[in-house]
């Protein structure tokens, strides 16, 4: 995370650094973008060597559930971007009540992943089981990658909720204000990215067979 | 209260709700129609389709939720390079991949 340098070296003259803050940000998010990066390289080139497979095991999942989750976190990201309108025109409670409303649709999405994982399980896929090893090796990849990279983005989904439920105790306390909300920001700028990396992985695992 | 901010951070840009709404809405049409296209028999274009697709949707959440087209340049160019180096990754992954 970024910090923002806060010196109180006199009452009421406060030393901060807004664009060192974003910035610190922005470098951490393209260090998530190599990360998950990688993992696209690899389903990239196992999806060109085992491509009928890839579909089979993409005609596995449910579209309408990945469906109805992007379109709770495309809602998500806007209602994180119009906490920051609210906050920045200096209406507390709307900002509160937005970052709110996007941690709630944070939760809708993980209980859909919750669901859905635990469907899979119940059919006996999930790595190593005794039911995808008897399939083919292009679908136990498409698996593999499948369970690692929605795990990996619903690592990030809960990451970013915790840190937008601290915001709004900030905002709540007077440290985000309408003059000083950069937290807020680099906030929302997490979730934007965590919204962002599904948008590629929801086509990809979902939409290609 | 005085405050000392970077110089660069000086001009604040507010994003009306109703931009957000608008973009947000365009979001929206988008997913349905990558879901629409899916379903199609579009063969080896399906990929094609779903990655612009997925591709104008990262540029719209880039550009205006996160702010992008608002701040200085240098974020701008970042962000720039970052997408460059991951694009590179994967072109030269399939040159080394695709002629074995």
């Amino acid at each position: 995370m970024t910090t923002t340098a806060v010196g109180t070296h006199a009452v009421g003259h406060v030393h901060r650094d807004d664009y060192g803050s974003k910035m610190g940000m922005w470098l951490f998010l393209f260090t998530e973008l190599i990360l998950f990066g990688g993992m696209f390289v690899i389903y990239a080139v196992y999806r060109f060597s085992h491509q009928a497979e890839f579909e089979l095991g993409a005609k596995e999942l449910d579209t309408l559930v990945g469906t109805i989750n992007t379109m709770v976190l495309l809602t998500s990201s806007l209602t994180v971007a119009m906490s920051i309108t609210a906050i920045q025109r200096g209406n507390k409670k709307l900002s509160m009540l937005l970052v709110g409303i996007t941690i709630a649709l944070a939760l809708v999405f993980l209980v859909n992943k919750y669901f859905e994982w635990s469907h899979k399980f119940a059919v006996g896929l999930y790595p190593q089981s005794p039911e995808l090893l008897t399939k083919p090796q292009g679908e136990i990849l498409y698996f593999g990658l499948y369970f690692v990279m929605t795990g990996l983005h619903a690592l990030h989904v809960i990451i970013g909720a915790i840190v937008l439920a601290v915001n709004i105790r900030f905002i709540q306390r007077d440290i985000i204000t309408k003059d000083s909300y950069v937290k807020l920001e680099v906030g929302a700028l997490y979730w934007h990215l965590v919204d962002i990396i599904w948008i590629f992985l929801f086509p990809l695992f979902y939409l290609v067979h | 209260m005085t405050e000392h901010t970077h110089p660069h951070s000086s001009e604040v840009h507010v994003v009306g709700y109703g931009q957000y709404i608008l973009i947000w809405a365009g979001l929206m049409g988008l997913t349905g129609a990558t879901v629409a296209l899916a379903g199609m028999e579009l063969g080896r274009w399906i990929i094609v389709t779903a990655l612009t697709i997925a591709s104008i949707k990262g540029y719209l959440v880039l550009n205006i939720f996160m702010h992008l087209r608002f701040e200085d340049r240098t974020f701008r160019l970042f962000a720039t390079v970052a997408g460059a180096v991951l694009l590179i990754f994967i072109v030269l992954t399939f040159f080394d991949y695709a002629f074995r």
